[in-house]
């Protein structure tokens, strides 16, 4: 996991290797991406994750290599201009044409991708993001969140094989952002192209992310799945207050009486609310937050608490003074392409020492809250 | 004594050719211009910058001065074996783009830098070439700086005085602007033709800065 080079598998559509002085830090980051999903650059500020988008998309430029699936935009002497590559780039601030009508804005980049605008994809795009309502006003009336989803579907428009987004909910306020993760989250699922998206907000990244690319100091620490890297006690997300690892499940049932939908996660249900019938089949995210979890030598029966599943403990690590981080893993047959998934509990030394906790322990992990952290994918 | 009109309505024509003239020219050399100086942090950059500015400040007839010689047939169009511009309406012409130079690349100089990079970086994502984002976003977006170069500079020349006296003369139809038909009325003391075209440019000039107050109010508040 650690390890960036082994993410490299064959089928990769975005490479990407590049290094030089930006200002008064050096870059030197190599990543890759798949074909579809959302792959989360993720940094605290100024770590250099923009200095590197930016180079991607060839506004600035960076020694090294980029290539979009197959097609490669810069390799040694070689450099194309970011107007002849196709990628889309959502930029932090909301940064529509103030001269442009929404709809002009939208059809900007679409008149002069090749084939022109295609107007079945236009109204898909503005079905997606909700844009009927504006397209005929003028950019100056729109509030922060709309010019971010009309720069989304103009970008989307132009008919990218990278789409790219720079922190662009960074300026919005917590409303605006919450709406606005929902479209991304439905985008997420029905583009058929790589994502990357910057962050330094871990719960937006919860929330889209399929994959991520954490960059230090202009270099890349850390790629992978991005469950296994929430889970990954070296990497040190273990230790935020609201650390939460993020398992996909399946929708099986839906007890309409109760308002409760049952999920499938590997093999043992969870039952939790906000979703419904009509989500039978779909796949959702379960935010599970280590601090909702706690641990049970036996499993009990008579408790508030909705949720227990069979775990194993496969590490015990310190979690601040009084508290330790315990990562578990779903006890269930492993799959072909893949180990059951990992998350964490957060407990207190004394309550680990009573229950004389150690890694190889089979037991219950009672939790009691469990979120569902994205919008359905089929 | 009647008003002789058709003096009057001879150097109205000239004058708003030659402003007329002078305007376009200077929007065509001076887009270019403002461009480069709005995004140039080089040295040259500076002291071309210094060089448009110097109208504002050098006395006109020290301009006149200079641009005559460089103008008569021992300065540059001499050398290149054309025939002197000196006393006439080219010479005017030439005379007046660079009087009036600063007046109109600075505001669109100005709109440049005002509209910053992100901009012309969005449309390079677009797929717009550097041609097709210039004239499809920089241009759009800088247009309060077009209106009022325009207007500055087209004011401007039709309000000089000196630079025209130095190398335009006073020839009826050829060189003798409006500015320089006061200055004649008076001499003669014609007073009433004096009247008239002061206080036609008194009410024109009024008219200008109360447009170019109109413009900043409609247009700058627009923000790219």
């Amino acid at each position: 996991m650690t390890d960036a080079r082994q993410d490299e598998e064959t089928g990769s559509a975005l490479a990407v290797a590049l290094s030089g002085k930006r200002g008064d830090f050096a870059v030197d980051a190599a990543f890759s991406a798949p074909a579809r999903g959302v792959t989360a650059l993720f940094g605290p500020s100024g770590s250099g994750k923009t200095s590197i988008l930016r180079a991607i998309a060839g506004l600035t430029r960076l020694e090294g290599s980029v290539s979009v699936g197959g097609e490669i935009w810069q390799d040694g002497p070689r450099f194309v201009p970011p107007h002849r590559r196709a990628l889309g780039y959502v930029f932090q601030e909301a940064s529509l044409f103030a001269h442009l009508s929404v709809d002009g804005n939208l059809v900007y980049g679409a008149r002069r991708s090749p084939g022109g605008v295609d107007g079945e994809l236009r109204r898909q795009v503005i079905e997606l993001l909700a844009l009927q309502p504006f397209l005929s006003r003028s950019v100056a009336d729109l509030s922060g969140g709309e010019r971010q989803r009309v720069a989304v579907g103009r970008s989307i428009l132009s008919r990218p094989r990278l789409l790219m987004m720079d922190e662009p909910l960074a300026a919005l306020d917590i409303r605006a952002k919450d709406e606005i993760l929902a479209f991304f989250e439905t985008l997420s699922g029905a583009l058929d192209l790589p994502i990357l998206y910057v962050s330094h907000d871990i719960s937006e990244i919860e929330r889209l992310a399929d994959r991520i690319v954490l960059i230090e100091a202009g270099r890349v620490r850390a790629s992978g799945p991005l469950n296994e890297a929430l889970t990954d006690i070296g990497l040190g997300f273990v230790r935020h207050p609201h650390a939460a690892a993020v398992l996909p499940a399946t929708v099986v049932g839906f007890d309409g009486e109760d308002g409760l939908a049952e999920l499938d996660l590997w093999g043992q249900p969870v039952f939790v609310d906000g979703s419904g019938p009509d989500e039978i089949g779909l796949t959702r995210r379960l935010r599970i937050e280590a601090s909702d979890v706690s641990l049970a030598r036996e499993p009990i029966t008579r408790s508030t608490i909705l949720n227990t599943l069979r775990v194993e403990i496969l590490a015990i690590e310190p979690a601040g003074r009084a508290n330790l981080a315990v990562l578990l893993r779903l006890v269930a047959e492993s799959r072909l392409d893949a180990p059951p998934p990992t998350f964490m509990a957060k407990v207190t030394r004394r309550s680990a020492a009573r229950l004389a906790l150690a890694p190889g322990d089979t037991l219950f992990a009672q939790i009691k809250s469990v979120s569902l952290a994205t919008a359905p994918t089929r | 004594m009647t008003i002789d009109t058709s003096d009057i309505l001879a150097a109205l024509v000239l004058t708003l050719e030659l402003a007329g003239v002078t305007t376009l020219v200077l929007l065509v050399i001076g887009t270019p211009l403002a461009w480069w100086l709005a995004r140039s942090r080089s040295l040259g950059a500076d002291v071309v910058g210094t060089l448009v500015a110097l109208p504002l400040v050098l006395p006109p007839t020290v301009l006149g001065f200079y641009l005559l010689i460089a103008l008569g047939p021992d300065g540059l169009g001499g050398l290149a074996g054309v025939r002197s511009l000196a006393f006439s309406f080219s010479g005017l012409v030439a005379g007046s783009v660079v009087y009036s130079l600063p007046f109109v690349v600075q505001p669109i100089r100005n709109a440049f830098e005002a509209m910053g990079e992100r901009p012309m970086e969005v449309a390079a994502t677009l797929r717009a070439s550097p041609l097709d984002r210039f004239f499809t976003v920089a241009i759009p977006l800088a247009r309060s700086g077009f209106l009022t170069g325009a207007v500055l500079g087209f004011a401007h020349t039709v309000g000089e005085f000196g630079v025209v006296l130095m190398i335009g003369g006073n020839i009826p139809g050829e060189t003798r602007v409006l500015s320089i038909a006061i200055f004649d009325y008076v001499e003669q003391l014609r007073y009433r033709e004096a009247h008239l075209v002061a206080g036609g440019m008194l009410v024109f000039s009024f008219l200008v800065i109360l447009a170019m107050a109109r413009i900043g109010r409609n247009i700058g508040t627009v923000r790219p």
